[in-house]
């Protein structure tokens, strides 16, 4: 390890304690009256995260760890009797490696009106559909930030105009999407990326109007029992790239460019509740623009043993089997994969966890696993770490170009 | 679609079921031995004196010690609305510690049927349905199971009078309930009930060993609107660990003016 990361996380370590002693003393006048009727609050956290990539890097310019800190931060304020309410979220990172990785994103910043009969809201937001573990298909609103993590769980905000009723047949939701959000992508000197870096700046769309094609989506949800349902259809530009290789003068290939198609996608997703069990189902039919239609679905199940061994722990286990008929460029890296996991919950004071989980390409035979844990060290810290590891990773797998980056992930967050 | 249908049946006969309730209780306690039929008739009485609140809110405190004396602070805020012929709907704000600040829970008790319940996560924007069925499970990390603090309802438990008792000067009747759920962490509860006000101040929990577990003190009863008792200071020990929780309410307030429309998967994302 060289000496320069450990230079910039001192740096980085007290910018970002300087910033939660400064947020804290700000927060804390606002929380003062907590317990009175709040109507407006200041919250948030900064974090501190490093990265160790256990095997060598494949390609030039990356490094084997990295140091990165993070913020977020949260403000509301409600009035008219609670009826009128603001929202602003930003969240930021620095990564002292890959600079693709350092950005800002305004997560939400939008307004809200609840009337007699219906309710609006204007503005940037993160609106999540969906009720499986480890792949989010009908969840489409949001575009990923996929420098974040690779898990598809880091979404960023979305520019909209929305209209929300609750009936006795369900809740209804109709969305109007303005501004088409990129994906983001580790850059040249970032892990976690593909041979040919994606170079985001050369994005291009099916639409005439680009980025400003306005899409539509619409969302049905309704509770039977122990049976939660949601139907929805979503009209614009497709959340998931495919890929165009960019070449030079001398026509070697340099870099990859994501390409945006138009597409019309339903999707169906399912949660049923039976003691212990909950199953759970994900399904999309998606309709490409002067193409055919596809199909992807996901579904299983989680299972909890409460108390084990007599104790205060539960453990959960689930399984999920993942299908997708989209091979070619639109292929994805959960055709025919299955995905055990098992979920520990300590419930202790400071609420450990640990979720483990294995996913097999039932083709390739590929596998992925993911280890997750968390714990609390006190009102205000919390720690988090993750690993991530790549076996058996075949030529033809999605994850092909990740299978020499193996991680273990460490993150202390300070809330405030 | 035929489970759905079937569903829908269900709907219909649990309907028709709640209006029945009270009758059918009356046909089984005819069956039931003095001892029982006395413990049912303060149980139906108890309830009986807490019917028609409504609605309420209040902000919660607990303070979980290890048996070190380490303590441990949660905060919470909670609103409950009452159902004709069901149990309550409920839903939990959590503010305290800061990583869990902005989760919510909501739970639709049911009097017989196990319950509804979901988890709002901030960080992803997403409701999620969870399993009731971890209703022994500690609330939180705290002393407190889930059973303990959701909604007490008459069918969820069988009763046997024990004797009449004494307690800090009050005269209290001595329940035996046995819980119905085969999933709770219990074997029997004894419960302590003043026989002026039909309030709750002590309750003994028996593990599924019938052993002694954990014992939980009320006290500072107020009333309010005339009628509604409620206890700001819960104090649960558990002997076999050693550790307690308290849990202290705030500014019980009744009369709010809740609808349906506040107790739903949008509101529980909605909330604050």
């Amino acid at each position: 390890m060289s000496l320069k990361p450990l230079v910039n996380t001192n740096t980085l370590t007290k910018s970002a304690l300087t910033l939660s002693v400064l947020l804290s003393s700000y927060s804390s006048s606002l929380v003062a009256d907590e317990y009175e009727d709040i109507t407006s609050e200041l919250t948030g956290y900064v974090a501190l995260e490093s990265r160790y990539f256990t095997q060598d890097a494949l390609y030039t310019g990356q490094d084997d760890s990295s140091y990165s800190s993070a913020f977020n931060l949260e403000y509301y304020r409600d009035w008219d009797d609670g009826n009128q309410r603001f929202v602003a979220t930003s969240f930021g990172r620095y990564d002292e490696q890959d600079s693709e990785r350092s950005h800002l994103d305004i997560r939400e910043l939008y307004a809200w009106r609840g009337y007699e009969n219906y309710e609006v809201y204007a503005g940037i937001r993160k609106v999540f559909w969906g009720v499986t573990e480890t792949l989010h298909l009908v969840d489409i609103i949001n575009q990923d930030d996929a420098v974040e993590d690779i898990d598809g769980e880091d979404k960023l905000g979305q520019p909209m105009l929305s209209i929300l009723m609750e009936r006795d047949w369900g809740t209804f939701e109709a969305f109007a999407l303005f501004g088409f959000r990129d994906r983001t992508f580790a850059g040249t000197n970032g892990r976690l990326r593909t041979a040919l870096p994606v170079n985001t700046d050369e994005a291009s769309y099916q639409s005439s109007q680009g980025k400003d094609h306005v899409d539509f989506a619409a969302r049905w949800s309704q509770i039977y029992g122990d049976w939660d349902l949601g139907l929805s259809q979503f009209i614009g530009t497709s959340r998931d790239p495919q890929y165009q290789t960019i070449t030079n003068a001398s026509n070697e290939a340099t870099g990859l460019s994501p390409y945006y198609a138009q597409i019309q996608q339903t999707g169906l997703d399912v949660q049923a509740v039976y003691e212990d069990w909950l199953i759970k189902f994900e399904g999309i039919s998606i309709k490409y623009k002067d193409e055919g239609r596809n199909t992807a679905a996901v579904g299983g199940f989680e299972y909890t043993y409460v108390g084990i061994n007599e104790s205060v722990m539960d453990l959960g286990i689930f399984a999920e089997y993942q299908f997708d008929d989209r091979y070619g460029d639109k292929a994805t890296t959960s055709q025919n994969d299955l995905a055990l996991g098992t979920r520990w919950v300590f419930n202790d004071i400071e609420s450990t966890e640990i979720i483990s989980s294995i996913s097999f390409d039932l083709e390739n035979k590929s596998q992925f696993i993911s280890l997750e844990g968390s714990r609390r060290l006190n009102d205000d810290w919390f720690f988090e770490s993750q690993a991530r590891i790549f076996t058996h990773t075949d030529e033809d797998d999605g994850a092909y170009a990740l299978r020499n980056d193996d991680y273990i992930q460490l993150e202390l967050r300070r809330y405030f | 679609m035929k489970t759905l249908l079937n569903y829908k049946l269900t709907l219909s006969t649990l309907v028709s079921a709640g209006a029945l309730l009270l009758a059918s209780q009356t046909v089984i306690a005819t069956d039931l031995s003095e001892a029982e039929q006395k413990g049912l008739e303060i149980a139906i009485e108890a309830d009986k004196r807490d019917l028609g609140f409504a609605d309420n809110s209040t902000k919660m405190t607990m303070v979980l010690r290890n048996k070190y004396g380490e303590e441990s602070i949660r905060r919470m805020r909670s609103k409950t609305l009452e159902q004709d012929n069901d149990g309550d709907k409920a839903l939990i704000i959590f503010d305290n510690p800061r990583d869990v600040k902005g989760t919510a829970f909501l739970s639709f008790t049911h009097k017989t049927s196990s319950d509804d319940q979901w988890l709002y996560l901030p960080a992803l924007k997403r409701v999620k349905r969870i399993s009731s069925s971890n209703k022994s499970g500690p609330f939180m990390g705290s002393e407190f199971a889930f059973e303990d603090i959701s909604s007490q309802e008459v069918e969820k438990y069988t009763y046997k009078f024990l004797r009449n008792e004494s307690l800090d000067g009050r005269d209290h009747f001595v329940l035996e309930r046995d819980p119905v759920d085969p999933k709770s962490g219990y074997s029997v509860q004894h419960v302590w009930i003043d026989t002026q006000e039909y309030r709750a101040f002590k309750i003994d929990f028996y593990d599924r060993k019938s052993d002694l577990l954990k014992t939980l003190t009320l006290s500072n009863y107020n009333q309010y609107e005339n009628k509604f008792w409620r206890a700001d200071n819960w104090l649960m020990i558990n002997h076999q660990t050693g550790k307690s929780t308290e849990l202290n309410y705030q500014g019980w307030k009744f009369s709010n003016g809740f609808r349906e429309k506040d107790f739903t998967k949008n509101s529980l994302a909605r909330a604050r």
